[in-house]
């Protein structure tokens, strides 16, 4: 049948792969995103930043470091990396909310968007300024390299590792906020943050540790990143901005939401670069435009 | 008549625009900045007066960039009817988008405004007219209404100051009638603004439409300036450019996008040859302390001081 279309099955196939793992990050990344929102109110601009912030710290600890301290056993490997990344970057994230995000709670909510934005733009104006706008490689690790024959198609190990850890994380997250008592706070911190306190919740504290948890997930994101794409100041930006659409498409109300519509359009996205390869850079802004027209709110969102 | 601003700020404008040229500043400086100027102060309408926050005001810069370029290039049009052609086509394409963004209010109306430019920007890479990364380049200044050259820096000068202040004017005329009065209500209680029978939708539509044709105004006079419209002015770090000089100047401020745009471009043009891509990194910086500590902007400041609204 696709030959008759002019499309090779292995072309669709491996097209599926990539919109597979892009729509993975459009996940992780909008669930960021989500969970941030719900309790502080503020869209977070510096998301990309804070994921390209992961994929660079990555990638330093692997070729940088070890010349820095002129010893190569202190290489921090890819699981290291994964560990401990998202771990610096929350604290980044928890020391921004802090001393900035905290004194904009009372304000408009588009002031926490224009504060982000800044931030946005000193990471990744920083990050140009040591690296240049050239990418960096990052080296698959060494029990990912090589392939797994499917039968139809060859599946790269690494990529198969990459959906797999990325969805893992968005069920944890899930689990963690839908299923747990913690969660359970969280969940009336965002419908109530003053009722909430009044139980005897430190809402403070966990809106603090929330939006840690949500830039270190962005983080998690950028070290699963750095071996596929390449890691550059700009992949951040030019993420966020498609981010933002899945956001709008999806809505912001609930998580499963926000995971299943990114992994459907990353899925559309890769279909599109089978069949119109031209629309690929666009599709998701029309479907975007689309249900604006169609249903406002979002697929998942309610209408306040 | 208290609502008003002091004459004397029309006076400074006005007297600093008619003699800066001869004051030895760079002529090509002072036109970007009144091109810059007449764009912050059409976002400032739609942010400052109606409390939308869009963030893809590039698209409307660079829609008419390209429109007038292709225009004048390409067709041959005199300078006066690409200026028109590339207004017109910011404020179709301002209808468009504002038609969608209005949908959905607050953080959303920005993500939309954001992503609908940024899908704009691909569009523009790709097709042909544009040029691509390149740019669509040597755009001839003609000669306007065919008496005026303007290969004249002089001549041209006086054209863009001529424009940036028919559209300031027409700026401060919308903020002060009964429509910018109702403008101003949505923006202060967009609720109430409906209970009162106003169709907000409308309201906001039509400044939308306004704000991205005056937008569209302010690019495609900047290509006849510089004779290019390129990528860059499609890219979202313009419509971030746009956002921090109204509030560096002062939100909602009758004068406080002319000096935001002025100071930000001005510190553009000082520091690239002597701190290089550090720029970015200081635009993120002011961004962040005017959002902390300085909510209110130059202006916004200077009329607290003065304690009238400027």
């Amino acid at each position: 049948m696709f030959e008759l279309l002019g499309i090779s099955p292995q072309a669709l196939y491996s097209q599926l792969l990539i919109g597979l793992i892009n729509g993975s990050f459009y996940a992780v990344l909008s669930l960021g995103l989500a969970i941030i929102f719900g309790l502080l109110n503020i869209i977070n601009f510096s998301h990309g930043a804070q994921y390209m912030m992961g994929a660079f710290l990555a990638w330093i600890g692997l070729t940088q470091l070890p010349q820095w301290l002129g010893n190569p056993d202190f290489a921090v490997n890819y699981w290291a990396a994964l560990v401990l990344v998202p771990l610096i970057v929350g604290v980044f994230g928890v020391f921004i909310e802090r001393t900035m995000l905290r004194r904009l709670y009372k304000l408009d909510h588009l002031y926490g968007l224009l504060l982000t934005f800044g931030i946005a733009l000193i990471i990744e104006g920083v990050f140009r300024d040591w690296y240049g706008v050239s990418g960096q490689q990052y080296e698959i690790p060494e029990v990912f390299q090589g392939v797994i024959n499917l039968g139809f198609m060859y599946l790269p190990k690494y990529r198969a590792w990459v959906v797999a850890a990325a969805l893992a994380a968005c069920f944890a997250t899930w689990f963690v906020i839908e299923r747990t008592k913690l969660g359970s706070y969280l969940r009336a911190g965002t419908e109530n943050p003053r009722l909430t306190q009044a139980f005897g919740v430190n809402v403070p504290l966990m809106i603090m540790l929330t939006y840690g948890y949500g830039v270190a997930l962005a983080a998690f994101a950028g070290v699963l990143a750095a071996p596929i794409f390449t890691v550059s100041p700009k992949m951040g930006a030019d993420l966020i901005i498609v981010v933002f659409a899945v956001v709008v498409i999806g809505g912001m109300g609930s998580i499963l939401g926000s995971i299943v519509t990114g992994i459907g359009l990353g899925l559309i996205e890769g279909l599109t670069k089978v069949f119109y390869p031209e629309a690929s850079a666009v599709v998701i802004f029309v479907i975007m435009a689309i249900v604006l027209l169609v249903r406002p709110a979002g697929l998942f969102g309610k209408e306040q | 008549m208290s609502a008003r601003p002091i004459p004397w700020g029309f006076v400074i404008l006005i007297g600093f625009g008619l003699v800066a040229p001869v004051l030895g500043i760079y002529p090509t400086f002072l036109m970007k900045c009144w091109c810059f100027a007449l764009f912050a102060c059409a976002f400032n309408l739609l942010l400052g007066y109606t409390g939308l926050l869009s963030f893809g005001h590039a698209a409307f810069l660079s829609a008419a960039a390209y429109t007038t370029g292709h225009a004048i290039k390409v067709w041959g049009l005199a300078p006066e009817l690409g200026l028109l052609a590339g207004t017109v086509c910011a404020g179709v394409l301002g209808f468009v988008f504002g038609s969608l963004a209005i949908r959905r209010s607050g953080i959303y109306f920005a993500m939309i405004t954001l992503a609908l430019a940024q899908m704009l920007y691909f569009v523009w890479g790709q097709m042909s007219f544009t040029g691509g990364e390149d740019g669509l380049q040597g755009v001839p200044r003609g000669v306007l209404f065919g008496m005026l050259d303007l290969s004249d820096n002089t001549n041209l000068y006086y054209l863009v100051f001529a424009i940036f202040l028919a559209g300031f004017l027409l700026i401060y005329r919308v903020i002060h009638s009964p429509f910018g009065q109702v403008l101003q209500a949505i923006r202060e209680n967009e609720p109430r603004a409906i209970s009162l029978g106003y169709d907000v939708d409308r309201y906001k539509l039509l400044v939308f439409v306004l704000s991205a044709a005056l937008s569209g105004l302010a690019g495609a006079t900047k290509t006849v300036v510089f004779q290019l419209a390129s990528l860059t002015d499609a890219h979202w770090h313009m419509s971030g450019e746009v956002v921090l000089m109204t509030l560096l100047g002062g939100l909602g401020t009758v004068f406080g996008p002319v000096v935001g745009a002025f100071v930000i471009i001005g510190l553009q043009n000082g520091l690239a040859d002597k701190v290089g891509s550090w720029v970015q990194v200081i635009m993120g910086i002011i961004f962040v302390v005017c959002v902390l500590a300085f909510r209110r902007g130059i202006i916004g400041e200077l009329g607290r001081f003065l304690r009238r609204p400027l």
